[in-house]
């Protein structure tokens, strides 16, 4: 693809998200979930966003495709190839230009046959190329008559990941593609995402599988609360604590089973009940006055993004 | 094919044995039933014949085993029953089992109409509520239905009597066929004219829930998971609806318009005696006024095999439409 390598695919600035909840009978109050999350997705790249569950990750995809719950209002931007992604513009390009690969077989209608529903709605249906792609992922040419509850694990994650491949969408969402699957799978699937990239796609792998993230994924964003802390290139995470710019991204790190398990006291905010200032300062080590007052703004540090005052 | 065959033959044969142990409890329940009240047989049968002297009343009830142990009258019965002799109506002295034929027939068309009627309403006011949730016209038809559904069906009757009968003359105030002409005189019209008010009443105690029960289940498809990534797919609002709605929703709707015939039965017995209709519902009502034992044993059996059968079609339809039983009963 001659795709400008510069331009950004998608640019989310300042994203919130919050619903509309009713406490008892009548009271009603906005349940933030989202805030403040900018992240950049360039074509050709594959962006992991790591995060803890419960740290927006999943309404972020929703987001960006257009098709939160009707009690969710949104704010700050979203820019698709240079324009404002509207929801007019939303409708046109989920499922043509911007393609999601959702977690697990529930999202399969379990009363459609697997072929008719991966080739989906448009006319005229591409049976020839989806029966292509099913011969690549080596699903046996019976797996097409079969229903959803009829299918493997891991089949059901090859037919939905074929679904992204059918559209010439150049954004592609994967949210948790790799729960529930053995690690060859995981392997061969995200083997799959890479080559998307390669071609000149943009992937978004949405995970909290952070291994697997640092290992495949170009730049790594890092979830807290319902918004992005550092973005960085995956090697820094490769590399270790030293190269990261977050205290969170440090503990997250400093987590995992290999890098000695350490975790750190407290825990994730939950939504509306959220900290006025930085989100993490209720559990950083470095925290000051200025943190618990006031929102970092994101800077720019070391070729990475990083939302704290102190991170360097 | 002989596969199909066998797993026929297998359902038929459980089916079978479930409905005659479910119509053995039936006619052993009503039996009792009958038998503790205080309704006596016998001098309905005087009452129908004329005055009877002490003897001859004691003649008939030692003809009819009277005073045999209720246990031996309850065998004879059944004996009887099983040999297709379902005994002699009191009130109109004819075989029951005619009487039920000839009754059906008239309570069938009827029963048909509004099946098909409130089956037919209740799917596309549901489908509309179920794609509009929580605006307008859901909220507008959710109330009616609601209202229709706690209204009584024979007041309901009453008033459509009044209206469209009496007030506006659209439709005659009975019957099944015009007075005055003989019935292999009344043509098809006629009776559907006759037919329509009635089926309409019936047709609006059950259409309401199938309305309501619809309505939820397709809010239930619109908010799942599938039906999300469909949309993120592309797929606009009457296509998600065709896709995967109405697949999703079938199911419930066919299993819920089958186990209807009970109340579809229940309720012919009421609008069938608002219209003056001659059904099977207004000759269970005449049977349990008059004490006619024979008939309301009847009719008791007959209404219980058709609604097991109603629920045995639904039962059968399951593993048409549901692919996931449909494999497991491979």
């Amino acid at each position: 693809m001659n795709q400008n390598v510069n331009t950004p695919l998608l640019e989310v600035s300042d994203l919130s998200v919050s619903f509309r909840m009713y406490d008892g009978a009548l009271e009603q109050r906005d349940l933030q979930v989202i805030s403040s999350l900018s992240l950049t997705v360039y074509p050709g790249e594959i962006l992991a966003i790591a995060g803890s569950s419960g740290s927006g990750k999943s309404l972020l995809a929703s987001a960006i495709l257009g098709i939160l719950p009707g009690n969710a209002t949104t704010g700050g931007s979203l820019r698709y190839n240079g324009e404002a992604l509207t929801p007019e513009r939303q409708k046109q390009l989920r499922g043509t230009e911007i393609a999601l690969v959702p977690q697990s077989v529930a999202y399969l209608d379990p009363l459609m046959q697997v072929g008719k529903q991966v080739d989906g709605h448009r006319k005229p249906r591409p049976t020839e190329k989806r029966r292509g792609l099913f011969r690549r992922f080596g699903l046996p040419e019976k797996t097409e008559k079969l229903y959803p509850f009829q299918l493997s694990g891991g089949m059901a994650r090859r037919a939905l990941v074929s679904t992204a491949l059918l559209t010439d969408a150049r954004l592609i969402i994967a949210d948790e593609p790799t729960p529930g699957m053995s690690l060859d799978q995981a392997l061969e699937a995200l083997k799959l995402f890479r080559e998307m990239a390669d071609e000149g796609r943009a992937v978004v792998l949405i995970t909290h599988d952070i291994d697997l993230a640092f290992a495949f994924a170009d730049r790594v964003a890092v979830f807290y609360a319902g918004t992005t802390v550092e973005t960085a290139p995956a090697q820094d995470f490769r590399q270790g604590p030293e190269a990261l710019r977050h205290p969170y991204s440090k503990a997250l790190w400093n987590a995992l089973p290999q890098n000695g398990f350490t975790p750190i006291a407290g825990f994730q905010p939950y939504a509306g009940n959220l900290p006025q200032g930085c989100l993490f300062a209720p559990r950083c080590p470095y925290a000051t006055e200025e943190c618990h007052t006031t929102v970092p703004p994101m800077r720019q540090v070391r070729g990475g993004e990083v939302r704290c005052y102190h991170g360097a | 094919m002989k596969g199909i065959f066998g797993r026929l033959g297998r359902i038929f044969l459980t089916y079978g044995f479930k409905i005659i142990t479910l119509l053995l409890a039936v006619s052993i329940i009503a039996f009792v039933l009958v038998t503790l009240s205080p309704v006596d047989p016998v001098q309905q049968y005087i009452m129908g014949i004329g005055p009877v002297s002490d003897e001859q009343r004691a003649q008939i009830e030692d003809y009819w085993g009277v005073n045999e142990p209720p246990v031996e009258r309850y065998f004879s019965w059944l004996n009887s029953l099983l040999h297709g002799d379902l005994g002699t109506s009191l009130l109109y002295r004819r075989p029951v089992a005619e009487i039920i034929g000839q009754r059906f027939v008239n309570s069938l068309a009827l029963m048909l109409c509004a099946w098909v009627f409130s089956g037919v309403i209740g799917f596309l006011l549901g489908c509309v509520m179920g794609m509009n949730q929580n605006r307008w016209p859901d909220k507008v038809l959710k109330k009616i239905c609601y209202l229709l559904s706690s209204v009584p069906t024979f007041w309901l009757g009453l008033v459509l009597l009044l209206l469209f009968s009496v007030v506006l003359g659209w439709f005659p105030i009975g019957f099944s066929s015009p007075i005055g002409i003989l019935d292999s005189d009344v043509t098809i019209w006629q009776r559907l004219h006759h037919l329509i008010l009635p089926a309409f009443t019936l047709s609006l105690m059950s259409f309401a829930n199938i309305a309501l029960h619809t309505r939820q289940k397709l809010v239930d498809v619109m908010n799942s998971e599938y039906v999300l990534f469909a949309r993120a797919r592309g797929e606009g609002k009457w296509t998600l609806l065709r896709r995967h709605g109405l697949r999703n929703i079938l199911l419930p709707a066919l299993t819920l318009q089958f186990a209807s015939f009970a109340e579809l039965f229940g309720g012919s017995v009421m609008a069938e005696n608002v219209f003056s209709y001659p059904g099977l519902g207004s000759a269970v009502a005449a049977a349990g006024l008059n004490s006619d034992v024979p008939l309301l044993l009847g009719v008791t059996l007959f209404s219980a095999l058709f609604v097991c059968v109603g629920n045995m079609i639904a039962n059968l339809l399951y593993g048409v439409v549901d692919p996931q039983i449909r494999e497991v009963e491979k």
